[in-house]
């Protein structure tokens, strides 16, 4: 089953000569409309007129989370705010978060994209879908819901949160499909199974799980406890949002909707392309984006691109399942940490030269943050009343700059390691990415 | 620090074994003796106060050892060891409006006596109006030298 089978199913020579005339628009649209990029690619001595193959976007410059910070909120929009019809924000490296805008046309190409994910995955206009991923400026919930209505199918727009109800639901529609983060999918299971709930009595049968890492052996824990196919879903806000790349029920990777995202594998010191096969950083060109168009955008995820056939018919490449970062972030409960966001909760706070240590753990199923902080002289009270209103303190500044709780813990001097004078900010003690490759 | 302050030192202590103890065998190592301490915990960590004979080196030692470490002044009161010895003194501190923030007492005695260190926010007046009360407020060298 396509959504749309013959720009899924296209010949790949036909499919490289749309990207290309794509890029060669894209390039050329940014070049006129985006003033960080024009003066980026004059530096270069890049003439937009003059991209004749696919090749030579490897002469052209990466885009980082960076270039989204210096150009905050919307220095890097293409279009006039009066043609942007939505923005989202997801975690910026400091106080500030990374907003992306949509056009009306962005809001139609991404449904439209979202639904052929759906498709890809096996989701008919008879399910039901309960979306648990969060609404609102994260990507996830909207994502999902708009991608599932222009399919046909049925979305209970739940959102996050409030288990019980989520598991009630599911009986009471008798809901077939769930969206939702992987460890979210895996509480689901637990409180089913405290409540006495039986998965194999309902009538879930595919899963949609993605926004952070998870392995495969995760995926049969949930396939196992839940009765679902579990499927990896794959996006960001800054390239769209979910429906970028998604896996097929042969599970051979995630495809990649090449016609619109153009991917490439980079080494992440170097920046030189990688051949399929090889691991390292995802970069993706925005082909067809009109609101926020980004090229070679360094996602710091870190994949493989594979372009033999899939036996699903789908032409387009796959990427393997997330296997790292190539930066500090972190992702917990779906939601993107950088431990620069909480160096700068405690400078904001007064402290010189913050020592901190974010300690992440997976208890039961869902993740839990702990932030450790050295207690200097210029914090110790004699008093454990003003200690714990520090605390306190600290953490409310944390949990409205991450939007996520935490557990601050007051520790003593010297107690975060310090390696060759920098200090060690993680301690990630979840196994969530894949060891191997496929 | 004031005439009648007596010097205690506090350390930052998280709540897991051995640190109590690391404390006491550095200040042992260097030949200082503790004269009073108490513990003020929460389930992640404490607070250590310390009265010692040599409170200016215990705080350097300490802090050189890597402990987070601070020098706070209180008040020392010999209270007669009979019932109601400790209630004549606090309600002399009551009746004149100062709030104790925490006490405890030394682990030694003078002879007929409990020395009991309090916290207060004006260690002066709350050792004038004591003395003016008839309570014993031993000098800082006094209290050192237990």
């Amino acid at each position: 089953m396509y959504w749309k089978e013959e720009l899924e199913c296209m010949p790949v020579a036909e499919r490289r000569k749309l990207q290309l005339a794509r890029l060669q628009a894209q390039v050329k649209r940014v070049y006129e409309t985006v003033p960080y990029y024009q003066r980026r690619l004059r530096e270069r001595g890049i003439d937009p007129t003059r991209i004749k193959s696919l090749d030579d976007l490897a002469y052209l410059p990466f885009t980082t989370k960076d270039d989204l910070r210096q150009t905050y909120p919307f220095g890097l929009f293409a279009r006039p705010m009066s043609d942007i019809v939505r923005l989202h924000a997801s975690s910026g490296t400091t106080g500030k978060p990374t907003v992306v805008g949509y056009t009306q046309q962005d809001i139609e190409t991404w449904a439209d994209l979202m639904a052929r994910a759906l498709v890809c995955a096996g989701v008919g206009p008879d399910d039901i879908i309960q979306n648990a991923y969060g609404y609102g400026l994260f990507t996830g919930g909207l994502g999902i819901h708009y991608g599932a209505e222009k399919l046909g199918a049925t979305v209970v727009p739940i959102s996050a949160g409030n288990t019980k109800r989520q598991v009630m639901l599911m009986q009471d529609f008798g809901v077939t499909v769930l969206s939702c983060t992987p460890s979210y999918a895996l509480h689901l299971a637990e409180v089913m199974q405290e409540n006495g709930i039986d998965a194999s009595h309902l009538r879930l049968r595919i899963g949609i799980f993605g926004a952070e890492p998870w392995s495969v052996s995760m995926a049969h824990e949930i396939e196992h406890k839940l009765n679902l196919m579990a499927l990896d879903i794959y996006g960001l806000s800054e390239i769209m949002g979910p429906g970028v790349a998604m896996e097929c029920p042969y599970k051979n990777g995630l495809h990649i909707f090449d016609d619109h995202f153009l991917p490439e594998i980079i080494n992440p010191e170097m920046g030189e392309q990688l051949k399929p096969g090889e691991e390292g950083e995802l970069v993706i060109t925005t082909l067809t984006k009109e609101g926020i168009p980004l090229i070679r955008y360094r996602t710091r995820d870190v994949a493989v691109l594979y372009d033999d056939p899939c036996p699903c018919g789908r032409t387009h490449v796959r990427i393997s399942r997330i296997l790292g970062r190539t930066d500090d972030m972190l992702i917990i409960r779906g939601v993107n940490v950088f431990p620069s966001q909480i160096e700068h909760v405690l400078l904001e706070m007064g402290q010189t030269e913050p020592h901190y240590l974010l300690v992440v753990d997976r208890k039961g199923p869902l993740d839990c943050l702990e932030v450790w902080v050295e207690v200097s002289e210029r914090l110790f009270a004699d008093e454990v009343r003003r200690l714990e209103e520090l605390e306190q303190a600290i953490r409310r500044e944390i949990e409205s700059t991450l939007g996520i709780a935490v557990k601050v813990r007051l520790v003593e001097p010297k107690t975060i390691e310090r390696s060759q004078g920098k200090a060690k900010r993680v301690v990630d003690r979840r196994e969530v990415y894949e060891r191997e490759r496929r | 620090m004031n005439g009648n302050g007596v010097k205690q030192i506090s350390v930052f202590l998280e709540n897991k074994s051995g640190r109590l103890a690391a404390v006491s065998k550095i200040l042992g190592a260097n030949d200082i003796n503790i004269r009073a301490l108490c513990i003020a915990d929460t389930s992640d960590f404490g607070i250590l106060r310390l009265i010692v004979n040599d409170p200016d080196r215990a705080y350097n030692v300490l802090k050189e050892s890597g402990f987070t470490v601070s020098a706070t002044s209180v008040i020392a009161v010999q209270v007669p060891d009979r019932p109601g010895g400790l209630a004549e003194a606090l309600s002399i501190l009551e009746e004149a409006g100062i709030n104790i923030e925490y006490l405890y007492a030394f682990v030694t005695r003078m002879s007929g006596h409990a020395l009991v260190i309090l916290k207060v926010e004006d260690v002066d007046r709350a050792a004038e109006l004591l003395g003016a009360g008839g309570v014993t407020v031993p000098r800082p060298e006094e209290v050192y030298a237990v």
